[in-house]
């Protein structure tokens, strides 16, 4: 394959590539310019469409599509809101782009308000990320500057106004409808769907809901074709993704390929391999709350289609590494008492659930389970599974389900031996 | 009764602004907490009465949004609030003994805060950069990559930082 030219990460390591300036220079805003002055909104929109770019939140649904679910005719407004939480463990790609790269990720916010007849647009992004919301509010100042956001966009009478939204420190909130509740003012409790956003999101109002790393690619959707895009990745995955490599590689850092790079390519040829010369035992490869990979399940490629084949999930791309020294009890441990804190405890199956998963695999891990926990987990995860309002509940699941599943003699070596398997240990600090 | 005012100049501007900025008001409730959190380091009732006064909304919105979110807290925390990464991609780079290390060093445990009111401290789920963890956050700046070698050389700067003011 002919070496990959990267599309989001193309300039990143360019200096001042958050100023305007730079931006610009190295073809910034050229395609907001010819969306609004030589494009129809719904023309972006079907380029978008057959462009085949699907969503890089973690559901990997058909951009275009979604935007093409907004009802007709209607006179209410419509909002757009960016996904900026980021924080499903594992992933912290959009926060890469926010900072070094604000006016990408402005510019294909402002391309999809128009397409979507946005008037205002929401950027949600998590509280935590500080430098990150100054970053985006400095390239809407410079936009405005230059006649990209506010009134009468290049003269064409298109109004669009962008607002930074700060979260308050709560996953839940990246979960579509709960970040609208948080929007609106409340705490952040997911809401029962259908309505979906699209007809009822914000204040009642027809609403789209899309994540940083797939706005970032519509600008250049838009500069280069629909057709161009589609020679990217593969027939099904189009486009790029970055992929946020953590945990035991040599080198961790995101990753900007082609959909579809063979996890093996990516973990040994891109992010150096195993730290320390050490064994793999396992890959855990769109975030915390998808299945994990055994060593020997990592000759698959890194597209939606491809990873549901093996059982697992692209979800966010957040691809954490574990080698041989890592317990798989406490890798569990770990992301129960994730789930556990963030479940928002509207529905008993996840609060109840995602609390009894904790202190089970906490017995377990501290040489008090009983074989008869890991049944009690695997009836819990049933218990839970398709019984919430929101998926949060399901993914709490996978990391339990999957390890006890992989590595079932190792659970119950914690069980009869009351201790981590030889060679097996908490991680350290250098 | 006297009235108390405790929020600073800059932040009734800002709250004024979030005011107007939203098309319903209410979606302004977080922002304010940023605001109060911002200046205080952590929920001070009074200044947030003020602010509830300012939007022209219940306290009970004030109250009830701050109950749900983790990051502001309602008492008083260090000048510098450490919060440590505990989830995975961090807790494989060793997390757990990062903690207990800043445990020792500031003798305090989670949720305290040392004697000289300098640093307190907390662990907290994914701050979204696991890919140079050990991560911590202290006020608003990320620690990142983080060594015993680096953490020393932190508080050290932190500590210089507080004595010249
Ligand atoms: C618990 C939970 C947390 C989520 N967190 C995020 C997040 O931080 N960022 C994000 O873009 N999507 C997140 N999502 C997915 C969103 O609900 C939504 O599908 C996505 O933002 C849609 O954008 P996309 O179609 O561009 O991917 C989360 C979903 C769930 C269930
Ligand atoms: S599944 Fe969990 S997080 Fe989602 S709405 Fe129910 S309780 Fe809240
Ligand atoms: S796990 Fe620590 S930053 Fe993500």
């Amino acid at each position: 394959m002919a070496e990959f030219e990267k599309i989001l990460f193309k300039y990143i390591d360019s200096p001042d590539q958050d100023r305007i300036d730079t931006y610009i220079k190295n073809g910034g805003y050229a395609a907001l310019e010819k969306a609004i002055t030589t494009m129809k909104p719904e023309e972006v929109t079907d380029e978008v469409i057959k462009s085949g770019l699907r969503g890089r939140g973690g559901a990997g649904f058909p951009t275009g599509r979604k935007w093409s679910f907004l009802p007709k005719g209607i006179d209410k407004p419509v909002y757009l809101c960016v996904n900026a939480d980021e924080s499903e463990p594992g992933t912290f790609k959009d926060r890469e782009l926010i900072e070094r790269e604000p006016h990408q990720v402005l510019e294909g916010t402002l391309i999809t308000a128009y397409a979507i007849k946005c008037k205002i647009a929401f950027i949600y992004i998590r509280g935590e990320f500080a430098y990150g919301a100054k970053q985006l509010n400095r390239a809407i100042d410079e936009a405005r500057a230059r006649g990209f956001v506010g009134k009468n966009l290049f003269g064409k009478g298109v109004d669009i106004e962008v607002i930074v939204h700060r979260g308050g420190g709560a996953y839940i909130c990246g979960e579509e409808t709960a970040l609208l509740t948080s929007l609106e003012g409340g705490m952040g409790y997911p809401r029962i769907k259908p309505p979906f956003p699209a007809v009822a999101g914000l204040y009642g109002c027809p609403t789209i809901i899309n994540n940083v790393e797939t706005l970032a690619n519509i600008p250049h959707i838009i500069n280069r074709g629909a057709s161009w895009f589609t020679t990217i990745g593969t027939p099904k995955s189009t486009g790029s993704k970055i992929f946020c490599m953590s945990g035991h590689v040599n080198k961790p850092g995101n990753y900007e390929l082609p959909m579809g790079v063979p996890l093996r390519e990516l973990l040994f040829e891109h992010a150096g391999g195993v730290r320390d010369g050490r064994n793999l035992k396992a890959v855990i490869p769109g975030g915390s709350s998808v299945p994990v990979l055994t060593a020997d399940k990592i000759d698959v490629r890194m597209d939606f289609e491809s990873l549901a084949e093996a059982g697992t999930m692209l979800g966010s791309a957040g691809v954490m590494v574990l080698d041989e020294t890592t317990c798989i009890v406490r890798t569990a441990q770990n992301l129960a008492h994730f789930y556990q804190h963030e479940s928002c405890g509207q529905c008993t199956p996840c609060r109840q659930g995602t609390y009894w998963m904790l202190a089970i695999l906490h017995r377990i891990e501290h040489g008090q389970g009983t074989m008869e926990d890991l049944n009690t987990l695997t009836d819990i995860c049933d218990n839970i599974e398709g019984n919430t309002i929101c998926p949060l509940g399901d993914a709490a699941v996978p990391p339990v389900r999957s390890t006890i599943r992989q590595f079932r003699e190792e659970y119950e070596y914690h069980i009869t031996h009351k201790k981590c398997l030889p060679g097996t240990s908490p991680a350290r600090f250098e | 009764m006297e009235k108390i005012e405790k929020l600073s100049d800059s932040s009734i501007k800002e709250i004024e602004r979030f005011k107007g900025l939203y098309p319903n008001r209410n979606s302004a409730v977080l922002m304010v907490l940023h605001v109060v959190h911002q200046q205080f380091g952590f929920l001070d009732r009074e200044a947030l009465r003020e602010a509830a006064e300012i939007m022209e909304l219940p306290y009970i919105d004030f109250q009830q949004a701050a109950s749900f979110y983790t990051l502001f807290p309602n008492k008083p925390m260090g000048k510098y609030h450490i919060q440590v990464c505990r989830t995975l991609a961090c807790h494989l780079r060793g997390a757990e003994e990062l903690t207990a290390l800043l445990k020792k060093i500031l003798g305090i445990g989670i949720g305290e805060v040392t004697n000289d009111g300098l640093f307190s401290l907390s662990e907290v789920e994914c701050l979204g950069s696991c890919g140079t963890a050990p991560v911590m956050q202290i006020n608003e700046i990320y620690y990142e990559n983080l060594t015993r070698a680096r953490v020393d050389e932190i508080l050290d700067d932190l500590r210089k930082k507080a004595r010249n003011g």
